[in-house]
């Protein structure tokens, strides 16, 4: 049962407050692009066993949605952030190395 | 191999049992093998059994980092069914049944499969729809199954509440050759098969990553030694995706943590397997004794083994429902599994980007009921090259090309 | 014999007898008995049957490590099988019946079974049963399944008579356990001033220094006393810890009413613990011994055996014989002693015998035998008799000494399950013989750090006064991780115990051969023996996991508490390994059993699932509602009046409709407003059709797919102004469609200027439907006008509806002259009865959700979830026209071009029409010849909706076929599951009123 901190409203909450929404930071693609490129985007998962980045939503509470980096071995969560970014904001990516120096996902490290 | 039965035990009781001999051994791993394939558990197994008697290919290496039989094989909730809808799920659930039938004549090991039929719970005019459209597909798929009336609910599962205060019964699902077996002996009547054609099952020893030449698969780098081969079969379920970045390529699939329960035993109240998918539970009693129960699994990446409680809350609520004599029954024991599923939650069994390198991937949480059909088809395609008629549609390429197999269009839940 | 003393017994009240029923017979007792000390006061040492060979067996423990005694509890809506003896508190009218035995405790006949324990080894049934195959479907399985089981399944009609409950409890630190240790730890970290709860699962506070001696006299109450004075304590009796989970989640299992069921209120309360630290303060366990006959009643814990002396006054025997590896099974000596009762030997393994316990004990005239074992116990239902031997040597017998009971001490394990949970480490401490949490690897919370600590016994700290200090630093290192000031308590100086170390004894005598090692049980409820851990190991089940698989052993419901150290340690000496190489089994939660009905909480019948009710619920009901659950709403199916049938009743509800006016309640379609500068572009990507250009008092059809290019939702947009919009949703879809929406506003487009609102339940909206539905509304008056020309086909107005806040669409899905009525909810079902009295003179009909798709289906119109299912794409359906060409991009687009998707092989929608008018059952497929290559048949297309249609008096359905528009005329064979064969022919979708006159008048 995790505990979460959704960054758009503050509150610290328990996991039955939040729903998880997958993979963070996918790119869309749309009408035109490349068979393989879409295919990557709608299944293709990083899937890690480490460090993750995904996404949640606040369901229960503001209802907005956020993205959390979190070790899918430990549970251990390095922060959350907002969901409007395109890739997690630096004191995030701080948060990770020094729990898990040398970290990567997808490009991010 | 010494063959098991009623006189061998006999003949060993006189002498304390001193004589039984190892069930598989536990060899050092060779230099080079035709076929390895990663992951005891039952589908791995289950393919190294087929390789070897179906395509004659028996210089074969299992590898397990952990115990043979130790992921989910061992902490499912031991259903088997082959009811399913899309006519490619049903071809290999029902090839998988059907040898779980004479499995344990085949394997010469009692891996109890019970055929004490599963009844999938009707309780809304949707639902009691989709299961009659289910009826009608597996009459045409050789799959035995029949849509039956309260009245035949109640006669077949005593304990359950007809009239639910917010679901009513409606009718069900019935299929009667469905059931269930011991878990963990599919695991070990499997390998002692195995072993007894030659194969090595080696286990304590993780694949930490796979080598290539030309766009082919040579071998593996373990923990214990180098191993190569000329074909590497990769059948390791929650862990498919860490194994496959070793391999250089990403899967259309996620490992998400499923957990059980089971309740102390008692003594015989139910005699067949209740799905209830509207209330998101289902139930059946073990041999001994214990209410086996499941739901559906958590809801993001996990490799704990562990869920959260609240999971368990739900499901047990749905069951008190359903059933409501459990309300004075205790849980003895909760557990998780990592299941790995897919984008259109079925699996994968096929070819992958790395030549000579074949997965069995992402069953999600219809692993168990498979192995057996899994295991043939996966053999199947490690054999040829190919798949077969049981694989054919299974392969990754449906993601591509939008071709799905979609069985949430029937139930939407964790069995 | 067992019996009551004539002195002692700390927790019972002489002056206050119980009277219980065992087996029916009445028995007396005391108030702080537990049922296992008042069974055994009355001299009932054999308390069930094990669960493989049937053998009867006695009350091993004191505690809820108890194996053995577990009854049948109870009667009707009481009843609970396996209820443990030892952790049942007793009361008057307390009612039992032992368990696993046919016909009786005393004479059963699974006995036989035991006759047969040669034959039956670890894992038997896997070599045999075999043959013939249905024989073990038919025979021999349910046979098994009789002959195990353990307590009566309650009856199959049984309710739950009992109330339970959820509590939500948020601490800095949690202490589970309430012995010195636990005192102690909670203590130091309160008076940090952290918030601390701490739990004890006995009604009692002290743990085993009640019995083996407090650091100093009144310790325990000046403690429990000082705690209960500090305002950020809490603390609960009666209260297992059962489960640690990720992140500092703790289940709390409190028994409120299991002592005392005449009180008021929940039986069970579960504790929904957040601690931001953990202390498990569990103690320990004893192991028993393995020697053969080990399971005979009256072979006892040493522990529980001055349990039973101490707490509760009983005598497990006159003469007590005394088996250990350790210092600390002399106390029980030295109590049975001190209670006037005989100890004829003290036998304790180690050749170099014991430490100062033993210089008392042998002060006391107790025969002492160091180096020796037991080489056997003799006796069936009772002890007789010690059969003594070297333990070094392989048990040829020295001498026989009569007993009537035998306390027996393997040394004690730390109860590491919570520690263990959420994955805490163990490691293997040589000197002590155990498993103990290793500190430096804990299990670890969302921060990364560790969140559980252990305390005393449970930490390995077996000596009181090394117990005590390891609790005060726990205590104060938990408040510190926990973000508080804290410092150590002072303590009552100890001095060391001045004991010899416990020499591992896993089997006695060591060199036993295989048919002592058949009678040396490890796993007393599952009947697993030294031997059947052998054979395992013999066999190549070498993991831990596989032992305990083949076995079973520790998978009984006393989950290996007691067996589990001794058969892993059997195991890794036939393996020849060490034993933390061997490793243990994975602790699971909970501790002890916990009722399901705890679990399940307060969630059950009526408010298992709440039901969401419309204004006009009340009079659904009132007026003959045949329900239907959709969603979490129920919805009338029909309205049945008088001896109809529900088929007659959706036929009468339909031509009254087509005839005159019908009402529908549709206030359960989802509504959701769309509104911004940005909202018409978002729509344009949201559904598949343009809707930035509808006019704002104009309605459009929209068709929703997901990313993936499956259609799933459907719905009328209506255009309320030039910046909002409102969204109809299917009844089921309106918080998915609603959570969609901002999924796609907040992570995909979030510079888009859009806000959506969900307002379904803020509107009440009636489908009034039919040729006289104007007529009605007219009759309301108001200043909306509803004209034909006022309000066209797929207009929209607003206004005054008679007295009602109207908002009025005017749609057809049942293909006649119709408008929906929306109002504000607190209106709703005064417009329903204003609409029922006004159309009183046109024979109103309220219909349900049947009649609303079977005159769908007659005009042809798709209805998701039956023509839908999650694999069908616009294009499947024909809605060609519904799709935007104009678009660049809307959400599945992409998907839909795929080859698949663009394949002219994909099953499309067509009318279906019988030949003979029958009606085709649901869900049947249309067969093609030949079969695949998996021998299925082959099929061409198959039914989604099917209807007795009373309008057409025949049977009508949809269906997608195989290039099926491209078939029109064409009859093809839908095998029903009866046999008989429909023979449909392909036709338009549209069965009624194709051209549209009726809804355009």
């Amino acid at each position: 049962m995790l505990i979460l901190e959704c960054p758009c409203c503050g509150v610290t909450g328990e996991e039955t407050e939040f729903h998880g929404g997958g993979e963070a930071h996918l790119k869309r693609f749309g009408p035109g692009s490349a068979d393989t490129d879409f295919e990557n985007y709608l299944f293709m998962r990083e899937n890690p066993k480490g460090v993750h980045l995904e996404r949640w939503r606040h369901v229960n509470g503001c209802g907005k949605w956020f993205h959390v980096a979190r070790c899918t071995v430990t549970l251990e969560i390095f922060g959350s952030y907002s969901a409007q970014t395109l890739e997690p904001p630096q004191e995030i990516k701080d948060a990770i190395s020094a729990k898990r120096p040398g970290w990567s996902w997808r490009d991010f490290s | 191999m010494r063959r098991y039965s009623a006189f061998a035990v006999a003949r060993e009781a006189a002498r304390y049992h001193t004589g039984w001999e190892r069930a598989w051994r536990s060899p050092e791993p060779k230099k080079k093998y035709d076929v390895i394939i990663v992951g005891a558990g039952g589908h791995g197994l289950a393919t190294a059994f087929y390789l070897g008697k179906n395509h004659g290919i028996t210089n074969v290496a299992v590898l397990e980092k952990g115990w043979l039989g130790g992921g989910n094989t061992g902490r499912n909730t031991t259903i088997i069914r082959s009811n399913y809808l899309q006519d490619p799920s049903a071809a290999l659930y029902e090839k998988a049944r059907s040898l779980y039938e004479t499995m344990s004549q085949d394997l010469n090991y009692n891996v109890m499969f019970s055929p004490r039929g599963v009844i999938m719970l009707a309780q809304t005019e949707h639902e009691v729809r989709g299961y009659k459209r289910t009826a009608h597909a597996n009459a045409l798929q050789g799959v035995q199954t029949e849509f039956i009336g309260p009245e035949r609910v109640k006669q077949l599962v005593p304990i359950i509440n007809l009239e639910g205060p917010r679901y009513p019964v409606l009718g069900g699902l019935w299929q009667a050759r469905a059931g269930t077996a011991r878990h963990d002996a599919v695991a070990w009547g499997y390998a002692r098969a195995c072993s007894d054609m030659g194969m090595d099952i080696i286990q304590q020893c993780e694949v930490t990553g796979v080598r290539s030449e030309g766009g082919k698969v040579t071998g593996v780098d373990t923990t214990r030694g180098a191993i190569d081969c000329d074909k590497l079969g990769m059948v390791v379920a929650g862990n498919s995706g860490p194994l496959a970045e070793m391999a250089g390529f990403r899967l259309p699939i996620e490992s998400v943590a499923l957990q059980a329960l089971v309740s102390e035993p008692i003594k015989p109240c139910m005699d067949v397997v209740v799905m209830a998918n509207t209330v998101h539970g289902y139930m059946s009693q073990s041999d001994k004794g214990e209410m086996v129960i499941g739901g559906g699994t958590d809801g993001y990446n996990n490799y704990t083994q562990r869920g959260a409680f609240h999971h368990i809350e739900e499901t047990v609520r749905a069951l008190v429902e359903t059933f409501p004599m459990v309300s004075r029954l205790k849980m003895l024991r909760q557990w998780g599994g990592i299941v790995d599923v897919t984008g259109d939650r079925s699996p994968i069994i096929g070819k992958t980007p790395l030549g000579n390198c074949f997965i069995n991937a992402g069953w999600g949480t219809g692993g168990f009921k498979t192995i057996p059909g899994g295991g043939w088809a996966t053999a199947e395609l490690i054999a040829k090259g190919e798949p077969g008629p049981l694989a054919a549609e299974f392969g990754m390429e449906r993601f591509i090309e939008g071709r799905f197999i979609d069985e949430s269009v029937a139930a939407g839940v964790a069995h | 014999m067992s019996t009551r003393l004539a002195n002692g017994g700390r927790r019972i009240d002489r002056t206050r007898p119980v009277e219980f029923r065992f087996n029916g017979k009445r028995l007396k007792g005391f108030e702080g008995d537990t049922l296992a000390s008042a069974l055994l006061a009355n001299d009932q040492m054999m308390m069930g049957r094990s669960f493989k060979y049937h053998r009867p067996r006695g009350v091993v423990a004191s505690g809820s490590e108890e194996p053995n005694a577990l009854f049948n509890m109870g009667e009707g809506g009481k009843f609970e099988p396996n209820q443990r003896a030892t952790t049942t508190e007793l009361f008057d009218g307390l009612s039992v019946t032992s368990q696993n035995h046919w016909p009786s405790l005393e004479f059963d006949v699974g006995v036989l079974n035991n006759y047969a324990a040669r034959f039956l080894p670890a894992g038997f049934y896997y070599k045999t049963f075999m043959f013939p195959r249905p024989a073990w479907k038919h025979v021999f399985e349910p046979f098994i399944r009789q002959s195990a089981g353990l307590g009566r399944a309650p009856d199959k009609e049984t309710l739950d008579a009992d109330t339970y409950e959820h509590f939500y409890f948020f601490a800095d630190v949690v202490v589970v356990g309430g012995g010195v240790a636990g005192l102690q730890a909670a203590k130091t970290a309160a008076l940090s001033g952290a918030k601390v709860l701490i739990m004890e699962q006995d009604p009692h506070w002290g743990g085993r220094a009640m019995v083996d001696g407090e650091p100093e006299e009144g310790f325990v109450q000046r403690l429990v006393g000082e705690l209960e004075g500090m305002d950020n304590v809490t603390m609960r009796r009666r209260m297992m810890g059962a489960g640690v989970y990720d992140h500092g989640y703790l289940l709390g299992y409190e028994r409120l009413r299991d002592h005392a069921p005449m009180l008021a209120g929940p039986r069970h309360r579960l504790w929904r613990i957040r601690a931001g630290q953990i202390i498990t303060a569990t103690g320990a366990i004893e192991r028993p011994l393995s020697f053969a006959g080990n399971d005979i009643p009256g072979v006892m814990l040493a522990g529980a055996v001055r349990d039973y002396i101490a707490e509760y006054g009983v005598s497990p025997g006159d003469r007590v014989a005394v088996v250990t590896n350790n210092d600390d099974a002399y106390r029980t000596a030295i109590a049975v002693k001190k209670a006037g009762l005989e100890v004829p030997v003290i036998v304790d393994a180690r050749a170099g015998g014991g430490g100062e316990l033993a210089r008392e004990a042998r002060g006391m005239g107790i025969r002492v035998e160091n180096g020796k074992a037991i080489a056997k116990v003799t006796g069936g239902k009772r002890v007789k008799s010690v059969k003594l031997c070297a333990q070094a040597g392989e048990g040829a017998v020295l001498e026989e000494v009569a007993c009537d009971a035998v306390a027996m001490s393997g040394g004690w394990s730390p109860v590491v399950h919570l520690w263990s949970h959420c994955g805490g480490k163990l490691v293997w401490d040589e000197a002590e013989a155990m498993f103990r949490p290793d500190e430096s690897r804990p299990p670890l919370n969302q921060n990364g750090a560790g969140f559980v600590r252990c305390a005393g016994a449970a930490n390995g700290a077996l000596d009181l006064g090394a117990g005590l200090a390891d609790a005060d630093a726990a205590g104060k290192g938990a408040a510190e991780a926990a973000g508080f000031k804290a410092r150590g308590d002072t303590l009552p100086d100890l001095a060391q115990d001045d004991a010899l170390p416990i020499e591992p004894v896993w089997m006695m005598p060591q060199g036993a051969g295989p048919k002592l090692r058949m009678k040396a049980w490890l796993d007393y409820q599952n009947d697993v023996k030294v031997s059947d851990v052998q054979l395992a190991a013999r066999e190549g089940y070498e993991s831990v996991e596989h032992t305990k698989r083949y076995t079973t052993l520790g998978m009984a419901t006393d989950q290996g508490k007691l067996s589990n150290i001794n058969g892993l340690a059997i195991l890794s000496d036939t393996l020849g390994q060490a034993i933390p190489q061997t490793g243990t089994t994975t602790f699971r939660p909970p501790y002890t059993p916990i009722s399901m009905a705890s679990i399940a909480g307060e969630a059950r019948g009526e408010i298992f699932q709440p039901v969401r009710r419309t204004p006009m619920h009340a009079w659904h009901e009132a007026n003959g509602a045949h329900w239907e659950p959709v969603g979490h709403w129920r919805r009338p199916y029909c309205y049945l009046k008088g001896e109809e049938t529900p088929h007659e009743a959706v036929s009468r509800e339909i031509r009254a409709t087509r005839a005159s006016l019908g009402l529908l309640d549709a206030s359960t379609l989802g509504k959701l407003i769309v509104k911004g500068p940005d909202a018409g572009k978002f729509l344009d990507m949201l559904y598949t059709n343009m809707m930035s250009t509808l006019k704002p008092g104009r309605c459009r059809y929209g068709l929703m797919c997901s990313e993936n290019g499956f259609l799933s939702d459907d719905g009328v947009v209506v255009r309320l102004d030039e910046d909002s919009f409102l969204c109809h949703t299917t009844t089921g879809g309106a918080e998915r469609i609603h959570g969609h929406m901002e999924e796609w506003l907040q992570t995909e487009w979030w510079d888009w200027q859009v806000h959506v609102v969900n307002a379904t339940e803020q509107w009440a909206q009636v489908g009034v439907v039919g040729p006289n539905s104007r007529k009605v509304l007219e009759k309301l008056g108001g200043d909306v006008d509803i004209s034909k020309d006022g309000l066209s086909f797929m207009g929209y107005t607003s206004g005054k509806l008679g007295e009602f806040d109207a908002r009025i669409f005017r749609i057809a899905f049942a293909g006649e002259l119709s408008y929906e009525v929306a109002v504000p909810a607190s209106q709703g079902r005064a417009l329903w009865d204003a609409l029922w009295d006004a159309g009183e003179e046109f024979g109103v009909t309220p219909y349900g959700t049947e009649a609303m798709h079977v005159m769908r289906a007659e005009k042809g119109f798709i209805m998701i979830g039956d023509e839908t299912d999650g694999t069908v794409i616009p294009q499947d359906l024909g809605l060609h026209w519904a799709i935007s060409k104009k678009k660049e991009d809307y959400i599945g687009k992409r998907a839909q071009e795929r080859t698949f998707m663009q394949s002219s092989d994909r099953w499309q929608l067509v009318g279906l029409e019988t030949v003979d008018g029958s009606v085709i059952p649901d869900g049947a497929y249309a067969v093609a010849e030949g079969e695949n290559a998996n021998g299925q048949r082959n099929v061409q297309g198959r039914v989604t909706s099917t209807y007795y249609s009373p309008t057409l008096d025949r049977g009508i359905a949809m269906g997608l076929v195989h290039k099926g528009p491209e078939r029109m005329g064409e009859v093809i064979d839908f095998p029903g599951t009866d046999g008989t064969i429909y023979k449909a022919k392909i036709v338009d979708a549209v069965f009624y009123d194709p051209e549209g006159e009726k809804q355009n008048v």
